[in-house]
């Protein structure tokens, strides 16, 4: 069991608490820099990411937030989390957090007509709700999962991020490899 | 690998990532485009806010596709519409524009004073209003896939959304108190599907995200709405009727965030210039009041 701090500034993060607590882990609603202390790994749900950078820099979380990546502590980013973790975001210029050297496409697969279910490469229930597509993976990262052989699921370092919704669809084990 | 499109757990997934986010009401790319900026989850295109079809009157129908193509050019958040009560035409239309969202609302004038949209039938998901539990669980099992509790829109004034936030709240405990052999007798006082009442009685919970609208003026409203369950809120006239609308916007923003906060709360709240002027509920007769609208 550990202590797993969920980011509450915007977007779809009781999905996340309530998967995480079903997992027994100590769970903590982040909205500001000081709720990152004494936490062992941190989510970052889907939402809006414009929306959410500047909850963020308004409440001056960004160099904690960068802290915690640095120190090498497991960090999941779905969708929006994501675009956020990413390196470069299309179509640009968007600021990000760099934290995964990838390229994404807001809304890479359409609209929200264009959401939709399906069954990764690897057998996983996807969810993809105007979602990011990953249009570039740079050589330090893993691809764990794709869809048609395009990467879904990415890793570097400690940092996972999804351009689906795990919460949303009960994949509980990327969270069950992740927060130990 | 073959795609499941616009299946009702899409639509409600979309529901899921607005939450703690609030939608804005815009007339065109300008406003839309302050609104993206002030940190809006997602912009609900209009010709008119609700407080100028008060003062206007006439029929308020859909908006020009032309403008609602303006602003999908001008931000990258979910751009949703509106369409009247039963008008699946206008429904139509706005679903060829590939909105993200439609509002089946009652600030539009309705079409039909019976039926709502059979909204099963579309790929795109829709909103709509409700006062009560019954009224909530109808929507639902028409497909709506988010909520939001009716305030008494374009008046600035809480009160309203407040009253049916309450009697949502006390729908949704009162049905969890209840053994299995009352559910079909609370259904048919609910005048609601019975499957959605078990859901409800079982859960605890609405099975779609619900959203306050309507009256909500300050960031003050939007912690209560918050306070009394709201996952989120609109803001429609609100903002851009306001002295200084991108201020206000960002206010409204911080407060859907950090709601739980006095002290931040209080913050936010200081030096936003006037709200807008508001309408106090009981000079409204009743054919001027939007809220009872929906069947």
């Amino acid at each position: 069991m550990a202590r797993v701090g969920v980011l509450a500034l915007q977007g779809a993060f009781e999905a996340q608490v309530e998967v995480l607590r079903r997992l027994n882990h100590d769970v903590v609603e982040v909205r500001s820099a000081e709720a990152l202390e004494g936490i062992d790994g941190l989510v970052f749900p889907g939402g809006e990411s414009t929306t959410q950078l500047k909850l963020m820099a308004w409440g001056e979380m960004l160099s904690a937030l960068h802290g915690f990546v640095a120190s090498g502590r497991p960090v999941l980013g779905t969708c929006a989390g994501l675009i956020l973790a990413a390196r470069e975001v299309l179509p640009g210029p968007q600021e990000s957090l760099d934290w995964i050297d990838v390229t994404v496409q807001r809304n890479g697969y359409g609209r929200q007509l264009d959401s939709f279910e399906a069954r990764s490469d690897g057998g996983r229930t996807l969810m993809f709700i105007r979602a990011p597509r990953i249009t570039r993976v740079g050589p330090g990262v893993e691809v764990l999962d794709t869809l048609d052989g395009e990467p879904v699921l990415v890793r570097q370092g400690k940092v996972v991020g999804t351009a689906f919704h795990p919460e949303l669809s009960d994949d509980v084990d990327i969270f069950r490899e992740l927060f130990v | 690998m073959e795609k499941q499109k616009s299946t009702f757990k899409t639509k409600v997934g979309l529901a899921e990532m607005l939450k703690g986010g609030v939608i804005m009401d815009v007339v065109d790319a300008t406003q839309a485009r302050i609104a993206e900026d002030a940190g809006a989850a997602a912009v609900m295109a209009l010709e008119r806010v609700p407080a100028q079809i008060r003062k206007e009157g006439g029929v308020a129908r859909a908006s020009d596709p032309t403008m609602i193509q303006a602003i999908q050019k001008t931000v990258s958040i979910p751009v949703m519409a509106k369409c009247r009560i039963g008008h699946f035409m206008e429904a139509r239309i706005l679903e060829a524009l590939e909105v993200d969202f439609i509002d089946e609302s009652e600030v539009l004038t309705p079409a039909d004073d019976e039926y709502h949209i059979e909204k099963h039938d579309f790929d795109v998901p829709f909103v709509c209003g409700c006062r009560d539990l019954g009224e909530a669980l109808r929507r639902v099992g028409e497909g709506a896939a988010m909520l939001r509790t009716k305030g008494e829109a374009g008046t600035g004034n809480i009160v309203e959304g407040v009253r049916h936030l309450r009697t949502l709240r006390h729908g949704i405990r009162a049905l969890t108190t209840l053994g299995n052999e009352q559910l079909m007798t609370a259904a048919k006082e609910l005048g609601a599907p019975y499957d959605l009442v078990q859901l409800v009685a079982k859960e605890g919970k609405l099975p779609v995200p619900n959203f306050a609208a309507g009256g909500i003026a300050t960031p003050a409203d939007v912690a209560l709405c918050m306070a009394l369950g709201a996952e989120s809120v609109f803001v429609g006239s609100a903002i851009f009727l306001s002295e200084d609308p991108a201020k206000r916007a960002r206010a409204i923003v911080l407060a859907a965030t950090h709601w739980q906060d006095k002290k931040k709360l209080a913050e936010i709240s200081a030096g936003l210039g006037a709200a807008m002027p508001g309408i106090e509920l009981s000079t409204l007769s009743e054919s001027e009041r939007m809220s009872t609208r929906g069947w």
